[in-house]
């Protein structure tokens, strides 16, 4: 059990290696993935039972599947971060021949990944066929994943959506990361999704808000809530509010670093607001 | 030359519809997913005796194609079902990545597949089919002929591990193979000898190739004629030591003459061995309703077509 302040200085180091994630190699996703770190670090630390090591078939630990696979510099630090690989390898993020490809793959064999994501809206499927062999499994373990808002608009999700309520998954908590955003704007100006909470408790399912998703001690409070809420016969939502590209001033409440890599001057400042906690990679 | 008799006509269908009840006897993580055409793929009978290993998923074919990756997760084999045309175009994306990237073992059961499902139509047939799926790097891709060797086929994935794409089709057609026979993914099967002309088809132009062959061989013209059950891992080595025999071959299938069985052969061909082709196949166009029989006689598809093909690839030797 790692106390609030160990979790939030693991956020801090997780933010730093975003950034100079990357920076390093001038592409990828920091805003999405700024914003859903206390998120991560939480899931891996906290919230989640898994083994050691790592085995692609899951059987006796809970499960995590990413949807919105760009997001993948803060899924990389935390899994290293949590010992699935080493820290030292955050170094080859978007370089050829790397295992951490843009977006997360099984295809290189990266030890925490289990499905390749990056296309979006298929990952939510993906979860409930997982929890649906946990069941014929007798496994009473729990599969989580995460969403983007703008994902949402994928039809596939809706599919998802319907199937898990009428199939009664509730040893599901899937998670969307509501930071109002995506590549063209924000989302009631690209394509207002109207209230997703209504939309998701009209599907049959459990919906549970974080309003602070971005505070370490809401993450907690608010993930072992739908964790008890778990096994009632209904798949469980959680909507988390969060701010893009939290935790460095000038990414945040803006779109514009969706998929955009900080200059030089941009990453010392961003790491000035994000002081070494654990030590860089 | 060696002859076979068909033992009845059946359809393709019903023997993936054996294949997954034997299945379900003998193999505990099979498990099987249906986007509400229980009925045309003849999966009722694995549903009734094992109603907690089938998953009704309804009218929601990409929400199929991920559940079944990600039930792979935990040591399952899913079989999922529904028509050709939706467990390949309209799923194409899902297929890519979640599990032929992701390299999950995953087996894509595709009924109603070519023009053969006949009155339907277009929208429900589909001729790009084996194009689609034998682009993705890692999918194994295997079309049918008859009842016996689908039932066969549809046990011999069950065993081999990795994404695979299995085509059959709706109408009653000869059944012929060996009742029971043994399935070699990728082992094409030579059913008969022959020096003048190599005749490679799959699905259910297998049995028009047999017809052909029959009546070329009454007209002096020994043809060999090769069963390609598997597209892809392509038998390359049967096909080139056929032409160095033959040295002219003619491809069937009930598919799009562009990305399908002949374009593979003819590919093998040109690395290896540059040998006169002519290819029994649609045009680049779609179907259209009608009886199978009208469809497969308008589209060129079925033994008479095969003959003309021979005919004129016997000229260009």
């Amino acid at each position: 059990m790692s106390n609030i302040q160990q979790l939030e200085d693991l956020t801090t180091q997780v933010r730093r290696d975003i950034l100079r994630m990357v920076h390093k190699v001038d592409s990828g996703h920091p805003g999405g993935s700024l914003g859903c770190a206390e998120f991560f670090v939480c899931l891996y630390n906290e919230i989640m039972e898994t083994k050691d090591g790592f085995n692609m078939d899951g059987i006796g630990e809970d499960l995590f599947f990413l949807s919105n696979g760009h997001i993948s510099p803060v899924y990389y630090s935390v899994l290293a971060r949590a010992g699935y690989f080493p820290v030292d390898e955050l170094n080859t993020f978007r370089l050829i021949d790397s295992r951490l490809q843009g977006h997360p793959t099984t295809h290189e064999g990266l030890p925490g990944i289990r499905i390749a994501s990056g296309s979006l809206g298929q990952g939510m499927s993906v979860a409930i066929g997982a929890a649906e062999t946990k069941k014929l499994n007798k496994d009473n373990h729990l599969v989580y994943s995460l969403h983007g808002d703008g994902e949402l608009q994928e039809g596939q999700n809706w599919e998802a959506i319907m199937y898990a309520a009428g199939n009664k998954i509730d040893n599901l908590i899937a998670t969307v990361d509501l930071n109002g955003q995506q590549i063209d704007g924000s989302t009631d100006n690209v394509l207002p999704m109207g209230n997703i909470k209504a939309k998701f408790e009209a599907f049959g399912w459990l919906v549970l808000e974080i309003e602070e998703g971005n505070k370490v001690e809401a993450v907690l409070k608010g993930m072992k809530k739908a964790k008890s809420l778990t096994g009632n016969g209904k798949p469980v939502c959680v909507l988390l509010k969060t701010v893009m590209g939290n935790g460095v001033d000038f990414m945040m409440h803006t779109h514009a670093w969706h998929g955009k890599a900080p200059n030089d001057e941009q990453l010392a400042s961003g790491l000035a607001q994000n002081a070494e906690t654990l030590g860089d990679y | 030359m060696k002859t076979y008799i068909n033992t009845g006509n059946k359809d393709t269908r019903s023997g993936f519809g054996a294949g997954l009840t034997e299945l379900g006897q003998t193999n505990e993580n099979v498990v099987a997913l249906c986007a509400d055409l229980t009925g045309s793929l003849k999966m009722d009978e694995f549903k009734a005796n094992h109603p907690e290993r089938f998953f009704q998923v309804g009218i929601a074919e990409a929400n199929m194609i991920g559940m079944a990756a990600g039930m792979t997760i935990g040591g399952k084999i899913p079989f999922t079902g529904t028509f050709a045309n939706f467990s390949t175009g309209r799923v194409y994306d899902q297929i890519r990545q979640s599990v032929a990237y992701s390299h999950k073992n995953v087996k894509i059961c595709a009924s109603h597949a070519g023009v053969t499902l006949g009155e339907d139509g277009a929208t429900h047939q589909i001729l790009e089919d084996i194009g689609l799926m034998k682009m993705l790097p890692g999918m194994t891709v295997i079309n049918t002929c008859d009842y016996n060797q689908t039932k066969a086929a549809t046990l011999a994935i069950a065993k081999h591990y990795g994404p695979v794409y299995l085509r059959f089709g709706r109408p009653k057609v000869p059944n012929f193979t060996p009742e029971n026979g043994e399935f070699e993914i990728g082992k094409a099967i030579k059913l008969t000898e022959g020096s003048d002309v190599t005749i490679v088809a799959t699905g259910h132009l297998v049995w028009e190739a047999l017809e052909a062959a029959k009546e070329l061989n009454e007209n002096g013209i020994v043809a060999e004629v090769i069963n390609i059950h598997t597209i892809k891992p392509l038998d390359d080595k049967a096909i080139l030591d056929s032409v160095s025999k033959t040295g002219c071959i003619v491809t069937a299938e009930e598919h799009n003459f562009l990305g399908g069985l002949g374009e593979s052969v003819a590919r093998v061909l040109a690395l290896n061995k540059p040998t006169p082709q002519e290819f029994v196949a649609t045009k680049d166009t779609f179907g259209e309703s009608g009886t199978p029989e009208q469809l497969m006689d308008k589209y060129g598809l079925n033994s008479s077509a095969i003959i003309e093909a021979v005919k004129k690839v016997l000229k260009r030797k």
